[in-house]
């Protein structure tokens, strides 16, 4: 399953790849709300959080909709299918590739983009924490949505949709462990975030596995 | 290549597409080093059948039963890991290399990847093996996706119309590589609508019938 691993990486980073896409959607979507909203330092510090995160959820989904549907277009979700391996590896694979070409970039770009909202900085740990533990999520509950939606001509339309409501837990933990910090409260978001993500990443690929078989079969 | 004595055995099975019966109570069997050639018009069920034998498909009624060596395989999860794909759609990135391409499948099948180089040149693609597919031609395509099926080490083919879009001297190679299968014991099912010239039982499935 390596070969999956980084087949996935390699396609992600060459021509029609999502990786940059999605980090660009990402910053300019981040550095769009400052001008909006304009120089209450105040203020943007405080939605910095939230908007980050709603950023990253995005950013995720514009990549996330090809995740098996360009797979499952050229056959070659077939033979995946056909392979030794069984079909919730491979979706724990692709899952596992996905986070590492949006997830991690996204994460390791949010302190620059803080900067844009003024944010103080005792707020970044948690930023970027929040980011490194939900991000996983995020490609996760997108994968089961694209496993759905992979057999369904402009199926990207209806993803967001499926995912983006699975994802406001992971929204609310995210953004209220930014705001905790800045208002100086004990920090119990990163934890429950933490477990809505690993509950996501464990459960996600049997979900996937199932989509697909299904999707296969139609 | 090391493929085991494999023979395939299908009793009363029975394709349901929507409210639409493909096919019913089909029976046949095919011995190890045998090819099966299944012929019949549009929309009588061939690509179903190669799904449903690949266990795509959960077939309607009836058993698929397939006998690899010693070992008797009733599911269609262990069936699958036997089973040589060759769909009509290529299965190939078009952003990776011929030789990436086969790499890959190389990799994802436990082959050995040293075969990919002879089998890019078996297949006549040595000259395009470090160019992206998609500037291949459909042809070149088809005999890249026959060079993996050829890598994939299994011993039961199901090929979806695998003479589309290949010349004559492709057509050569599909048959020779499907004689040479036989030859140790694999087996494979072809369904075609062209004239083949292989040692082979034909089957000929009927027009829809009426659920």
């Amino acid at each position: 399953m390596t070969a999956l691993f980084f087949r996935d990486i390699r396609l992600s980073f060459r021509a029609g790849g999502g990786a940059m896409l999605a980090l660009a959607f990402f910053a300019s979507v981040a550095a769009l709300v400052p001008l909006g909203i304009g120089p209450d330092l105040k203020l943007l510090a405080r939605i910095a959080g939230g908007v980050l995160w709603i950023a990253a959820a995005l950013s995720a989904l514009l990549s996330l909709d090809r995740l098996f549907q360009a797979d499952f277009e050229d056959g070659s979700l077939d033979l995946i299918a056909l392979a030794p391996q069984s079909l919730e590896v491979a979706a724990a694979t692709k899952i596992a590739a996905h986070w590492l070409t949006t997830g991690l970039p996204l994460t390791v770009l949010s302190p620059l983009l803080g900067l844009l909202f003024g944010l103080p900085p005792q707020a970044y740990p948690a930023l970027v924490l929040s980011l490194l533990l939900g991000t996983p999520a995020i490609s996760a509950i997108g994968a089961v949505g694209a496993s759905l939606t992979l057999s369904i001509r402009r199926g990207g339309l209806i993803l967001p949709l499926i995912v983006l409501p699975l994802l406001s837990p992971a929204v609310i933990f995210g953004a209220g462990a930014v705001l905790a910090v800045l208002d100086g409260l004990s920090n119990g978001a990163l934890g429950l975030l933490a477990a809505f993500s690993l509950v996501a990443v464990v459960l996600a690929p049997f979900a996937c596995a199932a989509g697909v078989r299904l999707n296969l079969a139609g | 290549m090391n493929t085991a004595l494999a023979s395939l055995e299908v009793s009363d099975l029975a394709c349901v597409r929507g409210s639409r019966a493909l096919f019913r109570n089909l029976y046949f069997k095919v011995e190890p080093g045998r090819a099966l050639v299944v012929e019949g018009p549009n929309g009588a069920g061939k690509t179903s059948l190669l799904r449903m034998l690949a266990g795509f498909l959960a077939p309607a009624a009836g058993a698929i039963a397939l006998r690899v060596g010693d070992s008797a395989i009733a599911e269609a999860e262990e069936r699958a890991k036997h089973i040589g794909w060759f769909g009509h759609q290529d299965g190939l990135k078009p952003q990776l290399t011929a030789k990436e391409n086969l790499l890959f499948f190389a990799r994802l099948y436990g082959s050995n990847p040293a075969h990919v180089v002879p089998m890019l040149d078996w297949a006549g693609l040595s000259r395009a093996a470090d160019f992206p597919v998609q500037y291949l031609s459909a042809g070149q395509k088809k005999r890249l996706a026959l060079a993996r099926l050829k890598l994939s080490n299994r011993s039961v083919w199901l090929l979806d119309e695998p003479f589309a879009a290949l010349d004559a001297a492709g057509k050569k190679l599909v048959e020779q590589m499907l004689a040479e299968h036989c030859a140790t014991g694999g087996i494979a099912i072809i369904a075609t609508h062209e004239a083949i010239s292989l040692e082979a039982s034909r089957m000929t499935l009927g027009n829809a019938v009426a659920a």
